[in-house]
C-alpha cells in the first residue's frame, strides 16, 4: 500500500514535469467528457421536454386511427387534419362529469408555414407543459373579440409580430400557393411566453373565428358568387361543427382507463381516446434515432481522446527509459513499472474528467438562462444523475485501459533494457 | 575460502533475446564479502551484461548466480527485485538522477522500494531522511543543495548523489559501471576516493567497472574481464 501511493505520487510528479505536453492530453480528454456529458444532458433534457409537450392533459380524443397521428394532430400541430369528430360528440365527452377541463382543438389553416389553431380560452388556462408549467403571456393578453389572434413565441419572434400586428391566414397548410383568406384580417392581441413545445410554433384563435373565415368557403375553395364580409360573419352562426381534438383533464387520474373505454366505444361516432404519455413516447423512439447518432459521434470523439492521452503518454517513454531503468535498478519490478504508468493515464484521465465536468457545469450555469429564455430550452446545473455517473465510470475505465498500452510497452522495454540504456 | 560468498557464479551462460552467440560464459567467479573489485575489459564485451545479470536484472540462460548466499535462480520475478533492492545499490556511467525528483527524494528512492533497507537507515540513523543527509553531508554535498533540482547539479555531484543513493540503508554489494567516465581526471580521483572510503566503513562490497586502468591502482582486487568471460576470448 505504501508503495503504491509512492508509485502514485512519483507518477503524478513525473507527469507535473511534463506538464506542458500533458495538459493538452488533460484539454482534450476535458472536452471529450464535456462534449459527451453534455450530449447526453441535452439529449436527456430534448427527450424530456419532448415528452413533456404536454402535461396535465389526461386523455387525448379524437377521430378512431392512429393513435401516434392523433398526437401530430393535437400536440405539434403537425398535418392537414383529415379526420376530425363532430362539435356534438366533443360537447358530450366534455361535459361529462369525471372530466374536470377541455381543450377542443381545430386544425386546418396556416400562416407563412406556422400552424393555426382553433380553440378556447381554456387553453391559456389549462395547458400545461412540463412539470405543470402553464402558458403566459409575454406580451397582451388571450383573444377576446372575433378577429382576434395570440402567437407563440418562436412564431412572433420570427415574423415580427407584436400586439396589434395585422396578418391574413392561409386555407390549409403545407408548401405551395395557399389561398388566403384576405377578406378577413387578424390583429394580434398576445405573444405567448417562449415554452420549447410546438406552441411557440403556432397561432391561436378561437373556435368561432374559424367557423366565421370558413363561412364562404366549401371544401378547399370559396364558394363562388357567395361572399360574407367580416362584419357580417359576426351576424352568423358561429357554433363550431366539428373539431381535430379535445383534450381533457380529470378530476380523478384514476378513472382516465374507465373514461378511454367508453371513448372507444362510444355509440354513433367511431372516437378514440389516447393516454399522451405512452404515444408520446413511442413517437420518441421513432423521431430519436437522430439523437444516438449524436451519441455515436461524441463517442467517436472521446475515442480520439483517448487514443491522444495513450500516444502521449508512449511518446513520453523513450525519454523516460532512463528513469524507468533507475527505478528498476533500486527494486522496483516490471510490476512496478506498469503501476506507474497506469496511475499516470488515471492521473491524467481524472484530471481531465474533473476539467471537462467543471467546464460543463459552467457553461450550464452561464448560458442555462439564456438557452431557457430564447429558446425554451431547459438545461439545468444538477448532479449526474445515475446514467451520467456510468458514462463518466466509463470514459475513466477506458482511460485506465488506454492508459495500460504504454503501461504494457513500458514493461516490455524495461525487460528488454536490462540497465544499459544509453541515453 | 571459507563462508559465504557476495557474489558467486557458476557455468553461467548468457545470450540476449533472439541472439545465437552467447554474450557471457563464465565458468566460475566468486567475490568475497566486503571485496573491492576493479574489473576492467573492452566496449561490448559484456561487462553491463553480467553486472545486469548479477542484479536479477537479467536471466541467465544457464548455470547460476548467488549473491549473498541466495541463489536468484531460485527468486521468483517479485523476489529477485525486491532482492536487488533490498541487497544491492547501482550507480552508472551518467543520468543517475530521476529528473523531477530533488537531491534528496534521489538519495531515499531505494528506502521505498526496500523494507530492509528503509529499517536500516532507521537504525543507522534514526529515520531515512536524517541517514540520507549523513550520506550527502559525507559526500560533500552541502545542504543547501538537498532540496535543489537535480539538473542544476553538476556532473561531479550528480554522481555523487548516485553513490549516496546507492549507500543509502546499507546494501551488501555496490555495482558501479563506470561511474567516473564522464567526470574529468581530478574529479575521478576525488570521487573514487570517497567511494571506496564510504564502502569500507558500510562493509559492502564493492563491484567497480571501467575502461581506465589509471584508476585500478586504489583496488586490492583487479580483474580483466577478458580473462573471466570466455565467451569474449572465443
Ligand atoms: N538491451 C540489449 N539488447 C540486446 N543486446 C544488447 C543489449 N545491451 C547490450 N547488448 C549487446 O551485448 C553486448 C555486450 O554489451 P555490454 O553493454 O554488456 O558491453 P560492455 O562491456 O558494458 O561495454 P561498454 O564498456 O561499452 O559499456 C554488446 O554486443 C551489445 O551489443
Ligand atoms: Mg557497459
Amino acid at each position: 500500500m505504501r508503495r503504491f501511493f509512492y508509485l502514485l505520487r512519483l507518477s503524478g510528479q513525473s507527469a507535473w514535469n511534463r506538464r506542458g505536453t500533458l495538459a493538452l492530453v488533460v484539454f482534450s480528454v476535458a472536452l471529450s467528457t464535456a462534449l459527451l456529458l453534455g450530449i447526453e444532458r441535452v439529449r436527456g433534457q430534448a427527450r424530456e421536454s419532448f415528452r413533456q409537450s404536454v402535461s396535465g392533459t389526461d386523455l387525448v380524443v379524437g377521430a378512431r386511427g392512429s393513435p401516434l397521428q392523433l398526437m401530430l394532430y393535437a400536440i405539434f400541430h403537425l398535418g392537414g387534419a383529415t379526420s376530425e369528430i363532430s362539435w356534438d360528440s366533443a360537447r358530450r365527452i366534455a361535459e361529462r362529469s369525471e372530466v374536470a377541463w377541455s381543450i377542443p382543438l381545430a386544425l386546418g389553416d396556416s400562416h407563412q408555414g406556422y400552424p393555426v389553431v382553433a380553440t378556447t380560452p381554456a387553453f391559456f388556462q389549462r395547458y400545461s407543459y412540463r412539470r405543470g408549467e402553464s402558458l403566459r403571456f409575454a406580451q397582451g393578453e388571450p383573444f377576446r373579440d372575433l378577429y382576434d389572434l395570440v402567437v407563440g413565441a418562436e412564431a412572433a419572434k420570427n415574423l415580427g409580430y407584436r400586439p396589434g400586428s395585422v396578418l391574413t391566414l392561409a386555407h390549409g397548410s403545407g408548401a405551395g400557393k395557399l389561398a388566403e383568406h384576405t377578406d378577413k384580417p387578424f390583429a394580434v392581441t398576445g405573444v405567448l411566453r417562449p415554452t420549447g413545445t410546438p406552441v411557440d410554433r403556432s397561432l391561436y384563435i378561437s373556435l368561432e373565428a374559424m367557423e366565421a373565415i370558413h363561412l364562404d368557403w366549401q371544401g378547399g375553395a370559396p364558394v363562388p358568387g357567395f361572399q360574407v364580409r367580416a362584419d357580417q360573419a359576426r351576424k352568423f352562426n358561429l357554433e363550431p361543427k366539428r373539431v381535430t381534438a379535445l383534450l381533457l383533464g380529470l378530476k380523478n387520474r384514476g378513472r382516465v382507463f374507465a373514461l378511454q373505454r367508453q371513448v372507444n366505444d362510444y355509440p354513433g361516432e367511431a372516437l378514440m381516446g389516447v393516454m399522451p404519455g405512452v404515444a408520446m413516447d413511442q413517437l420518441w423512439t421513432m423521431i430519436g434515432a437522430g439523437e444516438r447518432v449524436l451519441l455515436l459521434v461524441s463517442l467517436l470523439v472521446t475515442v480520439t481522446g483517448l487514443m491522444g492521452l495513450a500516444a502521449a503518454i508512449l511518446a513520453g517513454l523513450g525519454e523516460r527509459r532512463r528513469e524507468l531503468a533507475i527505478l528498476r535498478s533500486a527494486g522496483a519490478g516490471p510490476l512496478d513499472i506498469v503501476l506507474l504508468l497506469a496511475c499516470e493515464g488515471l492521473l491524467l484521465m481524472s484530471c481531465g474528467i474533473l476539467a471537462g465536468t467543471a467546464a460543463l457545469a459552467l457553461l450550464i450555469a452561464g448560458l442555462g438562462p439564456v438557452l431557457a429564455d430564447r429558446y425554451g430550452i431547459a438545461l439545468y446545473l444538477s448532479p449526474p444523475v445515475a446514467r451520467e455517473w456510468a458514462i463518466l465510470g466509463g470514459i475513466l475505465l477506458a482511460g485506465f485501459l488506454a492508459g495500460l498500452i504504454p503501461a504494457f510497452r513500458a514493461y516490455r522495454l524495461s525487460l528488454a533494457d536490462g540497465l544499459t540504456v544509453s541515453t | 575460502m571459507v563462508g559465504r560468498a557476495a557474489v558467486r557464479l557458476s557455468r553461467l551462460v548468457f545470450a540476449w533475446p533472439g541472439q545465437e552467440r552467447a554474450v557471457i560464459r563464465i565458468s566460475s567467479f566468486s567475490l568475497a564479502p566486503g571485496e573491492q573489485v576493479f574489473l576492467s575489459g573492452p566496449s561490448g564485451s559484456g561487462k553491463s551484461t553480467l553486472l545486469a545479470l548479477i542484479g536479477g536484472i537479467l536471466r541467465p540462460r544457464s548455470g547460476s548466480v548467488t549473491v549473498n548466499g541466495v541463489c536468484l535462480h531460485s527468486l521468483g520475478g517479485w523476489a529477485r527485485d525486491a532482492f536487488r533492492g533490498d541487497e544491492i545499490g547501482f550507480i552508472f556511467q551518467q543520468f543517475n538522477l530521476i529528473p523531477y525528483l530533488s537531491i534528496l527524494e534521489n538519495v531515499l528512492i531505494p528506502c521505498h522500494f526496500s523494507r530492509k533497507r528503509r529499517l536500516r537507515a532507521k537504525e543507522a540513523a534514526g529515520s531515512p531522511l536524517r541517514a540520507a543527509h549523513r550520506l550527502l553531508e559525507r559526500l560533500d554535498l552541502a545542504p543547501d543543495l538537498w532540496n535543489r533540482q537535480v539538473t542544476r547539479l553538476s556532473v561531479g555531484q550528480q554522481q555523487r548523489v548516485a553513490a549516496a543513493r546507492a549507500l543509502m540503508g546499507g546494501p551488501s554489494l555496490l555495482i558501479a559501471d563506470e561511474p567516473t567516465s564522464s567526470l574529468d581526471a581530478d574529479r575521478r580521483e576525488g570521487f573514487l576516493r570517497l567511494l571506496l572510503r564510504e564502502c569500507r566503513e558500510a562493509g559492502a562490497g564493492l563491484l567497480f567497472v571501467s575502461h581506465d586502468r589509471s584508476l585500478a591502482e586504489a583496488f586490492p582486487v583487479r580483474l580483466e574481464f577478458t580473462e573471466i568471460n570466455e565467451a569474449a576470448t572465443g
